[in-house]
C-alpha cells in the first residue's frame, strides 16, 4: 500500500508587493498588489510504506511547503494528495492522529512546563491510553537516553536535548507516518549519529514511513534508500542514492605518495594519452583527478611504472559535490537530461 | 479528548500562577483606576442626587464592578494568535488533533480563572475597603451574575479571536488590535455606562455586541435591570455568543486557504 500518494501538486502564494517610497505606500494603502509565487509546481511522487525517502533541495526550492501540504498544514492549489489513506488538508483532525512530525526549527513542546508534563498533555491531545504511553515513553526514553531530562522545563534543555525530546513527543502515538523537517540542524555529530541510528532501527522494526528533509547529505546516506530531489518547485531527481551518484559523479580522485620528490611534470609526461589532470599537494605528494571515461587501472598502472609510491587513496567525489554541482548547474539542463536517462 | 481542552486550562492556570508577580502591580493599577473614576464621578454628580437613572452609589458600584470584571475576562488572546501566525509557530499547533481555536479558548479561560482568583477577588475586597460600593445581598444575584461574567469572557475572547485571525489577512495587524481594545473598553462601558451616551450611539449599540461584555452583566449586578428583565437581557448574551460562532468559523475557513507559514 502507498502512504504518500502525491499527483500534480501546487502551491501558490500571493505576496503583497511593497511599493517604494511614501506615494508608493499611499497607492499600497489603497490598492495592494500581489505577486503570485508558485512554490510548488506541479509535483507527483508516491511513496510505499514503510520507506524512507530522502527529499532534498536548496534553500526555497519547495521542500517545506510540500511538506506543510502533506501533514494537512496548507491546502494545496491544486492536485492531489492522499497520506495514509487520508486527504490531509479536509479531515484534519483525524488525519494527524496518525502521522508524527517535527519541525527541526520549531519546537512543539511547550516551553514552560516540565518536559514530562508536556508528553502527558500530549498523551491526552492523542488519545493514547495511559498503559500504552507508559510502554512507549519507557522504551523511547530508554533508547534516546532521556531519562533525567523528564523533569526539566523544556527552555532549560540545549539542542540536542531538546530535539530527541522533540522526536519522543512526535512518536508517543505510534504514527506509521514520520515527517521529519531537517530534524538535525544545528546538531553536534554524536547526537546526529544518535538519531539516525534511533530512526533506522525505528523504521527495521516497525517499518515506519519516514519522509525527511534536510541539508545534511550525510543523513540521507545513513537513512535513505531512496531520494527525491527538489529544484525551483519541480522535482528534477527521483530514485536511489547510488544511481544519483553514479549519474552526476563525473569521476574520482587518486591520491599519492611517492617515496622521493617528484616533479608535477614528470607525472603528466606519463599519463600524456588519458584524459586526466594533476594537481600537487606538496613534494612527495600529488593527486589525479580522472573522469569516469578513463579506467582507474590504466592510469594506476602508468604510474606505477614510472615512479615510486609509497601509498595510494582513491576518493569517491563525495554527495555534497554531487549535489552542489547539480544545485548550480540549474533546473533547465537537468531535467533535460534527466528525462533523457 | 475533553480531558486534554481541561488540561489547557490548568497548565495555562499554572503558567501564569509561575508569573504571579507580574499581577500584584495590575492589582495597583486597577485601584487606582477605580479610583479615578470615583473621583470624577464624584464631581461630575456633584449635589446632584442622579444621572441618567444612576444614583452616585449605583455609579460607584457599577465603576468597581465594571473594572473588577475586565480583569476577569480581559485577555490576550488576540495578540496571542495574531504572533503565532506572524512567526510561523501556528504550523506546529495545526499537526494536532485538535482544533487550535478551542485551545485557545481553553488557554484564556486559564487565564481567566487565574486573574479571577489572584486580581479580581482581592482587588474587590480592596476596593470595597476603600470605597463605598455597595454590593447585592441576593445569593440569586451573585449566581446570574457570575454565569453572565462568564458569558461576557466567553464573548470577549471571541472578539479577540476574530481580531487575532486577522492577521491571516493583513501583515500587521497591531493597529486593528489597538483599536478593537479601546473599542471595547469604550462601547462596552467600563469607561461610561452606554446609558450615557447619546441617544444615537446607544441606539447603534443596542445592536453592537460590545454592551453584552460589561454594561449587561454590570446593570444586572448592581440591580438597575428590573428582574422580569434579566431573562431577556442574558439571552441578548447568548445570542451573540453564537451569532459569533460564525465569523470565526468563517474566517478560520477563509483563512486556512490562506495560511502562509513564514520561515520556510
Amino acid at each position: 500500500m502507498l502512504a504518500i500518494d502525491v499527483k500534480d501538486l501546487r502551491k501558490q502564494f500571493n505576496v503583497q508587493k511593497n511599493r517604494e517610497g511614501l506615494s508608493g505606500a499611499l497607492k499600497d494603502l489603497f490598492k495592494r498588489e500581489y505577486n503570485e509565487v508558485t512554490a510548488v509546481k506541479d509535483i507527483s511522487f508516491q511513496i510505499p510504506e514503510g520507506e524512507i525517502c530522502g527529499y532534498i533541495g536548496e534553500n526555497g526550492a519547495g521542500k517545506s511547503t510540500t511538506i506543510k501540504m502533506l501533514t494537512g498544514i496548507l491546502v494545496p492549489t491544486s492536485g492531489h494528495i492522499k497520506v495514509n489513506g487520508f486527504i490531509p488538508y479536509k479531515d484534519r483532525e483525524k488525519f494527524v492522529g496518525g502521522i508524527g512530525v517535527v519541525f527541526g526549527q520549531r519546537s512543539q513542546l511547550w516551553w514552560d512546563i516540565g518536559v514530562i508534563e508536556s508528553f502527558q498533555l500530549l498523551r491526552k491531545v492523542y488519545r493514547v491510553s495511559e498503559q500504552d504511553f507508559r510502554k512507549r515513553l519507557n522504551e523511547l526514553v530508554e533508547r534516546l537516553q532521556l531519562g533525567d531530562l523528564l523533569n526539566r522545563p523544556v527552555r532549560k534543555l540545549s539542542l540536542g536535548q531538546r530535539m530527541r525530546c522533540e522526536l519522543v513527543a512526535s512518536l508517543l502515538h505510534n504514527p506509521s507516518i514520520l515527517f521529519l523537517d531537517e530534524p538535525t540542524i544545528g546538531l553536534d555529530i554524536v547526537v546526529k549519529t544518535e538519531i539516525r541510528d534511533f530512526l533506522m532501527q525505528m523504521n527495521k522494526e516497525q517499518g515506519t514511513t519516514i519522509l525527511l528533509t534536510t541539508h545534511d547529505l550525510q543523513d540521507i546516506e545513513a537513512l535513505c534508500s531512496r531520494v527525491i530531489m527538489l529544484d525551483d518547485g519541480r522535482i528534477i531527481y527521483d530514485g536511489g542514492l547510488d544511481e544519483l551518484k553514479n549519474r552526476w559523479s563525473k569521476g574520482r580522485e587518486i591520491q599519492f605518495q611517492f617515496a622521493r620528490h617528484t616533479p608535477i611534470e614528470k607525472l603528466k609526461q606519463l599519463t600524456e594519452s588519458l584524459d586526466v589532470t594533476w594537481t600537487p599537494e606538496n613534494d612527495v605528494t600529488a593527486k589525479m583527478w580522472l573522469p569516469h571515461a578513463v579506467n582507474v587501472s590504466d592510469a594506476l598502472a602508468r604510474v606505477v611504472g614510472g615512479v615510486e609510491i609509497r601509498d595510494i587513496k582513491i576518493f569517491e567525489t563525495n554527495t555534497d559535490d554531487i549535489v552542489r554541482g547539480i544545485y548550480q548547474s540549474g533546473s533547465a539542463a537537468v531535467s533535460k537530461e534527466t528525462s533523457q536517462s | 479528548m475533553m480531558s486534554a481542552y481541561i488540561d489547557f486550562i490548568r497548565i495555562r492556570f499554572l503558567m501564569m500562577l509561575a508569573y504571579r508577580v507580574n499581577y500584584y502591580s495590575g492589582i495597583i493599577i486597577y485601584a487606582i483606576n477605580i479610583g479615578a473614576y470615583y473621583f470624577l464621578w464624584q464631581a461630575i454628580y456633584g449635589d446632584k442626587e442622579t444621572l441618567a437613572g444612576f444614583t452616585v452609589n449605583q455609579m460607584t458600584t457599577y465603576v468597581a464592578v465594571s473594572w473588577m470584571a475586565r480583569a476577569f475576562y480581559f485577555n490576550n488572546l488576540d495578540r496571542e494568535i495574531a504572533n503565532e501566525i506572524r512567526d510561523g509557530s501556528v504550523a506546529v499547533q495545526l499537526i494536532r488533533p485538535y482544533s487550535y481555536l478551542l485551545v485557545k479558548m481553553m488557554q484564556g479561560f486559564g487565564e481567566g480563572l487565574f486573574r479571577m482568583l489572584l486580581f479580581m477577588v482581592p482587588g474587590m475586597i480592596i476596593v470595597c475597603l476603600i470605597f463605598p460600593v455597595t454590593l447585592p445581598t441576593e445569593p440569586m444575584t451573585w449566581l446570574i451574575y457570575l454565569v453572565m461574567l462568564f458569558f461576557s469572557f466567553l464573548i470577549n475572547s471571541q472578539i479577540n479571536i476574530l481580531t487575532g485571525l486577522f492577521a491571516f489577512f493583513v501583515e500587521n495587524n497591531e493597529g486593528m488590535m489597538r483599536m478593537k481594545r479601546v473599542m471595547v473598553d469604550l462601547f462596552s462601558g467600563v469607561v461610561v455606562p452606554i446609558a450615557f451616551f447619546p441617544g444615537w450611539l446607544s441606539a447603534i449599540m443596542q445592536w453592537l455586541p460590545f454592551q453584552a461584555i460589561t454594561y449587561l452583566p454590570s446593570s444586572v449586578f448592581t440591580g438597575r435591570t428590573p428582574d422580569s428583565e434579566i431573562g431577556q437581557v442574558f439571552g441578548l448574551q447568548v445570542i451573540w455568543f453564537i451569532g459569533l460562532l460564525v465569523p470565526i468559523w468563517w474566517t478560520w475557513r477563509a483563512a486556512r486557504r490562506r495560511l502562509f507559514v513564514q520561515g520556510g
